[in-house]
């Protein structure tokens, strides 16, 4: 019997699992859509997870992370809920361990995260605005009639990439839409964006932050080329992007649920119990609380969202 | 015929205490506290203000709108050397477009001088006389004191508490007493007895404890709801949370003068930059100084002074090697969002500590 952890990061817009041996090796990976319903997607990851595994390999422990860490943790009764962060950060620093600087762009969230001697000395994560993340790039690859995965490529063709305002997403998508009309290229368009991307960043996010080599870019836009190559020219360094890059958070945090040191042996078929979730507003004080109810074929199983008593169950 | 007067004023923490004892004593008028602050305040704040205005006016909007829904018909409002000067005459103004009937008092805390309020008093309460007023005076001076002293207690210890919800209960029959105060041998009794009764609260806290400090905007200071209680969060993990800012610094302490402030955030700073910008740079050094492992520095979404003095914190945590996490609230503030950034705060400020004992055991 070998023994193995499972990660779980389900983000926004992706769901992705792992499953790794006690000297870190990936035994079972998977990456999938989020939809919207991040329960469906960790039925159908875990399903997929267990195709790629043999008999002789017994999950321990469970980790989960990203924006559903809690719902998902709460249903597969998990060892490891923790945040995204220090989630990327562990998983990062096992494949890189000289790490200084991550880069991370996800769904709907950027965040840098400075790392000195392996552990995490300062982070910053995008507080009020979504511009330049992945739904963004998104929705703008929607609207040229281009495949978000050969954005990238397309974006390497350009030799003068477009100047586009993208301080705000609203305003880049007119911005974008107005340089189209005077006659701008395609791909320069696109080249600006990625461009545009990378500045924000840099300026948001990034701001005061000393970005010192090695550094790795990570999170789903990574896949991105143009905005690799971008973050080089504007950096001057080279940035790294591992083929892992997207499961970073998920064996992040299954290296945190292996080292909790608290173990139960996993069972797969969880993907087989029906869970529901309610949510309502609580409606006994002003507040108006929203309360969220998880339930395990028709059993509460947990219940958060609450600010005072009146909402406890 | 006299109407009967009913005095409201915006809630800020718990200082609707001794305002309203205050108020009780001098002006032989009713109060009507508006309810406390929930997301509907907020909701109704937020609907009748300039979208870009600085949520603390949000709040206190919400809470004059709610206060004369229950029959208020005196409002006071302070000011302050921000956008905080402009709020009594816009939040008037917005008011009276709504259709409400009103009295308005401003105070300005700035050019703070009890006579000029004395005359303000007299034309709510022809009876008051100068002694009265003054021993009144006299007396929410010291009770801001014993509040201010009370909650900093709480803050360091209420992350360490042995049984779930001692501090909140023993915070709610100490805030019944204290409002019911009328002279100084009342308030004297009482905070002797709470003294007493705070240090007999089981605490288990470790000396190495994570301490972290809260720098920033008075208003998201002081005003729990508005920082999506961020410093019960702080405490739910289990670390000690400092702050300078409560209204005895602002009103009475002499470190609060320009003068010492600028001193003290030398040599990061040299002139004012605006409201209590150079307090969150002076204590933010301060702070660093002492060994604090981390420092959180908040404020309302556009607030000019704070966002002054942030590249300045920036160099403070370079100098110093101290961590410093940003947060901006606004209406439209996701709780969800501060908690992410406060756990990733909270495992960074552990991962460093960890490391740090280990170095030292090395050495």
């Amino acid at each position: 019997m070998e023994r193995a952890y499972l990660g779980i990061d389900v983000g926004s817009i992706s769901t992705k699992g792992v499953v790794i041996n006690d000297s870190n090796n990936i035994l079972a990976e998977k990456y999938l859509w989020t939809e919207g319903n991040p329960i469906q997607a960790v039925k159908n990851l875990l399903n997929e997870l267990k195709t790629q595994l043999n008999d002789n390999i017994k999950v321990k422990a469970v980790g989960t992370t990203g924006s559903a860490r809690k719902l998902v943790g709460t249903i597969l009764n998990a060892q490891a809920i923790k945040n995204e962060i220090t989630a990327h950060a562990i998983g990062t620093t096992s494949l890189y361990p000289y790490v200084k600087t991550i880069l991370e762009i996800g769904g709907q969230d950027s965040k840098i995260i400075i790392m000195d001697d392996g552990i995490v000395v300062d982070y910053a994560m995008n507080t009020l605005c979504a511009a330049g993340t992945g739904s963004f790039l998104s929705s703008q690859a929607k609207r040229l009639g281009i495949e978000v995965d050969e954005f990238g490529t397309y974006a390497l063709k350009s030799s003068s990439p477009t100047k586009i305002a993208a301080r705000c997403t609203v305003f880049a998508e007119s911005d974008l839409v107005h340089k189209a009309q005077i006659g701008h290229k395609k791909e320069d368009i696109v080249a600006g964006l990625c461009k545009a991307v990378v500045n924000n960043y840099l300026n948001n996010v990034g701001k005061g932050k000393k970005i010192r080599v090695p550094i790795v870019f990570q999170g789903g836009v990574s896949k991105n080329i143009g905005v690799t190559k971008a973050f080089e020219e504007s950096i001057g360094e080279k940035v790294i992007v591992d083929e892992h890059g997207h499961l970073m958070g998920c064996l992040g945090i299954a290296i945190l649920a292996r080292d909790s040191k608290c173990e139960q042996d996993f069972d797969f078929n969880i993907k087989d119990m029906k869970f529901e979730t309610k949510g309502y507003e609580c409606e006994k004080c002003s507040n108006n609380c929203e309360i969220i109810k998880v339930y395990r074929n028709e059993e509460l199983i947990d219940y958060w969202g609450n600010k005072c008593d009146n909402g406890a169950q | 015929m006299s109407v009967e007067y009913k005095i409201s004023f915006p809630h800020m923490g718990n200082y609707y205490i001794p305002i309203a004892t205050f108020v009780k004593n001098t002006l032989n008028a009713k109060i009507c506290l508006p309810p406390k602050i929930t997301k509907k305040t907020l909701e109704l704040g937020t609907k009748h203000s300039p979208d870009f205005v600085c949520v603390p006016f949000k709040y206190n909007l919400g809470n004059y709108i709610e206060a004369l829904e229950n029959g208020a018909n005196v409002l006071i409002q302070a000011g302050g050397g921000c956008r905080f000067g402009y709020y009594s005459e816009v939040q008037e103004e917005i008011l009276r477009n709504l259709g409400y009937n009103f009295k308005f008092f401003n105070i300005t805390s700035r050019t703070f001088k009890p006579l000029l309020y004395y005359k303000m008093f007299k034309e709510i309460n022809p009876m008051l006389t100068i002694k009265n007023f003054l021993y009144s005076f006299y007396l929410i001076y010291k009770q801001i004191a014993v509040l201010d002293k009370f909650e900093d207690y709480i803050r360091e210890n209420i992350g360490f508490q042995i049984n779930d919800g001692d501090f909140k209960r023993l915070e709610k029959k100490f805030h019944d007493e204290l409002i019911t105060i009328e002279k100084i041998k009342d308030l004297k009794s009482i905070s002797i007895k709470y003294t007493k009764l705070l240090k007999e609260v089981p605490i288990n806290k470790p000396n190495d404890c994570l301490r972290v400090g809260i720098v920033g905007e008075i208003y998201v200071l002081m005003e729990p709801f508005s920082s999506c209680f961020l410093e019960e969060e702080l405490a739910k993990k289990g670390i000690e949370v400092k702050r300078y800012i409560n209204i005895s610094y602002l009103l009475f302490s002499k470190e609060h003068k320009k003068t010492n402030t600028l001193k003290l955030a030398k040599p990061y700073l040299q002139y004012n930059i605006g409201a209590d910008g150079v307090d969150s740079v002076a204590h933010s050094k301060v702070l660093a100084k002492k060994g604090f492992d981390g420092i959180i520095h908040i404020k309302p979404f556009g607030c000019t002074p704070e966002i002054n003095c942030m590249p300045i914190l920036e160099k403070i945590s370079e100098d110093y090697k101290i961590p410093i996490l940003y947060f901006s609230f606004d209406s439209q503030t996701s709780e969800t969002g501060v908690k992410t950034r406060l756990e990733a705060f909270h495992d960074m400020l552990l991962m460093r500590k960890e490391k740090n004992k280990k170095w030292k055991e090395l050495t």
